[in-house]
C-alpha cells in the first residue's frame, strides 16, 4: 500500500470524525433525544402491559427496537460507546498540545502577545521608572505565580502567570467521563442486583435477580430476626427496620440493624432495606375467619409442557402434579404492586420446590400469563378470579416479612472516582482560567508611560475587569461608572 | 406568624419587586429601579427569614429536618437562591435593567409555592428514604445549579431582545440593556456555574441512592431528565467551542436546556406509570 503523507485514507478519516467535537454534539443530542423515549414509555413491564396499552402493531414494532428496556439495548449502549471513543481519540489527538503549551517553560512570556490589543490601558504616571517597576512588581507577584521581569531599551517589561495547568483540567473532565462508563461496565459485569422477602425468624441464602428474574445464591445466609415499621401520628411511615444476622457455615458473623439508608455490607454484596409486608403463614389463625370460597389455580409444567387444574383456598397447601413440590396461597391483596408497579388485585403464594428454598409467586388478576415472567418450572395462573369477596379479614397477631434489596457492585468505586474526578475537573476547567497580565513601564522624561494588558484562556470579561483594577491600583483614572 | 405567612407576603414583595424593574425598563426610568432593588433585598430577607422560621418550626413539632423535603420547600429555596444570585450580579454589574428579567422568575417561583392548590405548605415528617445528608447536599445542589440556569434563561431572553436592535433603529429601551457580548459571557458564566451545580446534584443524588436502593443509577424518569438536561447544558458548552457558536444560538440552547429543567422538575410528574418523588 502506498504511504501517503497527507494520510488522506479512510481510517484518517474516521479518526479525524472521532476526534471532532461535531461528533461530540450530535451524541449529545442524539443521547438527549432518545433518552426521552424511555421516559414517556415505560421500562421493563410485563408484555401484557404493553399489548393492553399500544395493541399488537407497535407492541411488535417497539418490541423489535428494544423500547421497552432502551436503556440496555445494543444501540443506547453503542451511542455510549462512540462518545467514549470520540473522548478518548479526541484527548489523544489534543493531549499532546495541551501539554506542550504546560510544561513548554520557553514559549511563557511574549511581549508580542498583548502589545496593541483593543482592552490594552495606558497612562502616564508621575511616578519615576524604578518606584514604578517596584509597585508593578509587588502588585503583580501577589496574584501571580509565576512573575518575569525584562529589561527593554527604555524601561522594563513585567510579566505575570498563573493556573496554566489548568489547560489540563477538561481532561480530567473527560477521563472521568470514560471512568463513569467503566464503573458500569465493571458492575453489570461482575455485579448484580437482586431482591428477597424474609419472613421475621426466617434464613435465606436465595434472591432473585432484578434483571433476568433468575434465582441467585448467596455466598452467605441472612436470617431476619425482627422486622419494625414505626409511624408519624399522621400516619405516614417513621422508620422500616430489620434486625439481620448473617451466617456463615451456620456461624453468626455479623449482626446489625439496617434501616433504609443505611444497609448491611458484607463480602463486598451490600444489603438494603427496600419493602415490608404482612404475612399469614400461622393457620391458626386462619381457622378463625371464615374459609374463602374456592380458587381454581391452572398450575403448567414448563418441561413436559402438561397442564393441570388445582382447586384451592387460601391458606391450604397443596402438591404440585409430577413431584413439582408444594403450593399454598398466603394472602390475595386488592392493590398489589411488583418491583414498584401497581397491577391491582393479585393472589400471592410461596412455591416450595422439591429442592431449592421457597420461592414467592405473585398472581395478579389482571394479568393471567404473569408468572410466566418468572421462568420458574411451574408457570401458575388463576383460572376463577372472582376472589375479591372471598378475600380473607386480616388477623390480629400479624406477622412481617422484610423485602430486602442485596446488590453487589464491584464496580462502584471506579464510578465514585469518576464523580470526584469529574467536580474536580469541571471545577479547575470552570474558575481556574489561565491568566497573564503585562505590564510595560517606559521612561517619558520623569515620568513614566505604562500599559497594562491581560489574556484569560476563559471568562475574558472578567479578564478585563482585572486588568482595569490593576491599572487603577498602579494610578490609572478610575473608570466613569455609567 | 407562621413561616408559611410571611413567605406568601413575600410573594407579594418580590411581585411589587418584579413589576418596578419592568416598569422602569418600559418606561425608561433607570431610577425607579432602584425602588425595585429595594423591595428584592427586602424580599430576599423575609425569604431567607421564612426558610429559617420554617426550620424552626419544624423541630417545634418535633419532627425537626432541612426546610428542604418537598415541593414547597424546594421551590422557595429556588426563589432564595434565584434572589440571591440576581443580586449579587446585579452589584456586581451595576445595571438594574437585568432584574426585569430575572426578578418575574423569582416572583412566579413563589407565586407558583404560594398559591397553587396542588401543593401543600404544610410542614411534614420525613419518610425513612428521604433522612440522608445525601439528599440535603442533592437538593441544594440541583436548586443552586437550577438557580444559575434561571438565570442564564433571563440574560437569553434580554440578548434575543437586545439582538433586534440591529432591525429597530434608534434603540430606545434596548439601549438600557447591557451589550449584547456583555449578556452572552455572563450568560455563558452562569451555565457554567449552573453545570458544575447540576454535576454536583446529579452525582450527590446517585450517591443517596445508592446508600438507600443499592444503586447509584436506575434510568428512573426523574433521573434521566436530569441526565437530558445535563447534556443539553454539555452541548452547549462544547458548542461554544466551534466557530459560529456565540450570542443568539446560545441563547436558543440555553433556553431549551431551562425547558429541560423545568420539565426534569414538574413535567416529569406528568409521564406515565412512575413511582412518585422518594417513595420506597
Ligand atoms: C459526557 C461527556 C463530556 C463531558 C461531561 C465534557 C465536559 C467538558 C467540559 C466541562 C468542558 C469545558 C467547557 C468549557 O470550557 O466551557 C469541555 C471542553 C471540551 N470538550 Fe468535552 N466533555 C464531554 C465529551 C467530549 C467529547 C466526546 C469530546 C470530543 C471531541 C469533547 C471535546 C472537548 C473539547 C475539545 C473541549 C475544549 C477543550 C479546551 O478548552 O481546550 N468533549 N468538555
Amino acid at each position: 500500500m502506498p504511504a501517503s503523507s497527507t494520510s488522506a485514507g479512510p481510517l484518517h478519516g474516521l479518526y479525524k470524525w472521532f476526534s471532532s467535537v461535531t461528533l461530540t454534539i450530535i451524541l449529545f443530542s442524539v443521547l438527549a433525544a432518545t433518552s426521552i423515549i424511555g421516559t414517556l414509555i415505560p421500562q421493563n413491564q410485563t408484555p401484557e402491559v404493553y399489548f393492553r396499552a399500544y395493541g399488537e402493531f407497535f407492541y411488535k414494532v417497539f418490541s423489535a427496537l428494544k423500547i421497552f428496556d432502551m436503556y440496555h439495548s445494543w444501540w443506547f449502549q453503542m451511542l455510549l460507546v462512540f462518545l467514549a471513543l470520540n473522548i478518548v481519540i479526541c484527548s489523544i489527538d489534543r493531549l499532546p498540545g495541551a501539554w506542550k503549551i504546560v510544561f513548554n517553560i520557553r514559549s511563557r512570556f511574549k511581549s508580542s502577545r498583548f502589545k496593541n490589543k483593543s482592552g490594552n490601558i495606558e497612562f502616564l504616571s508621575e511616578q519615576p521608572l524604578r518606584e514604578m517597576q517596584s509597585t508593578a512588581e509587588a502588585l503583580v507577584s501577589k496574584t501571580y505565580g509565576h512573575t518575569q521581569v525584562t529589561p527593554t531599551k527604555k524601561g522594563v517589561m513585567i510579566f505575570g502567570e498563573k493556573w496554566r495547568w489548568s489547560r489540563l483540567g477538561v481532561y480530567i473532565v473527560h477521563s472521568s467521563v470514560v471512568l463513569l462508563l467503566i464503573g458500569a461496565v465493571i458492575g453489570s459485569l461482575f455485579g448484580f442486583d437482586g431482591f428477597v422477602q424474609i419472613p421475621e425468624g426466617e434464613t435465606v441464602d436465595m434472591i432473585r435477580l432484578r434483571s433476568t428474574g433468575k434465582i441467585h445464591k448467596l455466598p452467605f445466609k441472612i436470617r431476619c430476626d425482627d422486622f419494625n415499621v414505626s409511624f408519624y401520628k399522621n400516619g405516614s411511615p417513621k422508620e422500616f427496620r430489620s434486625d439481620l444476622v448473617i451466617l456463615e457455615n451456620d456461624q453468626e458473623v455479623i449482626k446489625k440493624r439496617i434501616i433504609v439508608n443505611d444497609p448491611l455490607r458484607y463480602a463486598g454484596i451490600n444489603i438494603f432495606q427496600a419493602s415490608y409486608g404482612e404475612i399469614d403463614h400461622d393457620h391458626a389463625a386462619h381457622e378463625a375467619i371464615p374459609a374463602p370460597e374456592e380458587i381454581l389455580l391452572s398450575l403448567m409444567i414448563q418441561d413436559t409442557g402438561m397442564t393441570y387444574q388445582q382447586k384451592t383456598r387460601i391458606g391450604k397447601p397443596f402438591d404440585l402434579p409430577e413431584g413439582m413440590g408444594k403450593f399454598v396461597l398466603t394472602e390475595f391483596k386488592a392493590e398489589a404492586s411488583f418491583m414498584g408497579q401497581a397491577i391491582g388485585e393479585a393472589l400471592l403464594g410461596i412455591l416450595t420446590p422439591g429442592e431449592g428454598q421457597p420461592v414467592e409467586v405473585t398472581l395478579p388478576l389482571r394479568f393471567a400469563n404473569f408468572d410466566k415472567m418468572r421462568k420458574g418450572n411451574v408457570f401458575i395462573s388463576v383460572l376463577e378470579p372472582n376472589a375479591r369477596a372471598k378475600m380473607p379479614v386480616p388477623t390480629q397477631d400479624k406477622r412481617y416479612y422484610t423485602g430486602l434489596e442485596v446488590t453487589r457492585d464491584p464496580g462502584v468505586w471506579v464510578v465514585y472516582t469518576g464523580f470526584i474526578l469529574m467536580l474536580i475537573g469541571c471545577f479547575v476547567t470552570f474558575f481556574m482560567s489561565h491568566q497573564q497580565v503585562f505590564i510595560e513601564i517606559t521612561t517619558k522624561g520623569k515620568k513614566s508611560h505604562v500599559v497594562v494588558a491581560g489574556t484569560a484562556y476563559r471568562n475574558k470579561m472578567a479578564m478585563q475587569r482585572r486588568v482595569r483594577q490593576l491599572s487603577e491600583k498602579l494610578g490609572a483614572e478610575p473608570e466613569h461608572q455609567e | 406568624m407562621t413561616s408559611s405567612n410571611l413567605l406568601s407576603i413575600i410573594t407579594f414583595v418580590y411581585g411589587l419587586s418584579a413589576f418596578t424593574y419592568l416598569f422602569a425598563w418600559i418606561f425608561k426610568k433607570p431610577d425607579v429601579a432602584r425602588l425595585g432593588t429595594w423591595t428584592a433585598i427586602i424580599g430576599f430577607a423575609g425569604n431567607t427569614a421564612g426558610i429559617i422560621l420554617r426550620w424552626i418550626e419544624s423541630y417545634r413539632l418535633g419532627i425537626g429536618h432541612a426546610p428542604l423535603s418537598n415541593l414547597y420547600e424546594s421551590l422557595v429555596f429556588f426563589a432564595f437562591t434565584l434572589a440571591l444570585i440576581y443580586l449579587i450580579i446585579e452589584f456586581r454589574y451595576r445595571n438594574r435593567i437585568i432584574g426585569a428579567f430575572i426578578m418575574p422568575l423569582v416572583f412566579l417561583a413563589m407565586a407558583y409555592a404560594s398559591l397553587s392548590p396542588n401543593i401543600s405548605d404544610r410542614i411534614q415528617p420525613l419518610i425513612p428514604a428521604l433522612k440522608s445528608n445525601w439528599l440535603i447536599a442533592h437538593v441544594i445542589a440541583c436548586f443552586v445549579g437550577y438557580a444559575a440556569f434561571a438565570v442564564a434563561f433571563g440574560l437569553s431572553i434580554m440578548y434575543l431582545v437586545k439582538q433586534t436592535e440591529a432591525v429597530e433603529t434608534g434603540g430606545g429601551w434596548l439601549d438600557l440593556l447591557p451589550k449584547k457580548q456583555a449578556l452572552d459571557e455572563l450568560n455563558h458564566q452562569m451555565i457554567m456555574f449552573g453545570f458544575i451545580f447540576l454535576t454536583a446534584g446529579i452525582i450527590t443524588g446517585a450517591v443517596w441512592a445508592n446508600s438507600a436502593w443499592g444503586r447509584y443509577w436506575g434510568w428512573d424518569p426523574k433521573e434521566t431528565w436530569s441526565l437530558i438536561t445535563w447534556f443539553v447544558y454539555a452541548t452547549l458548552l462544547h458548542a461554544r467551542l466551534m466557530r459560529g457558536w456565540y450570542g443568539k444560538r446560545i441563547a436558543y440552547l440555553s433556553i431549551i436546556g431551562f425547558a429541560a429543567v423545568i420539565f426534569t422538575y414538574f413535567g416529569v410528574n406528568y409521564l406515565p406509570g412512575l413511582h412518585s418523588y422518594g417513595s420506597v
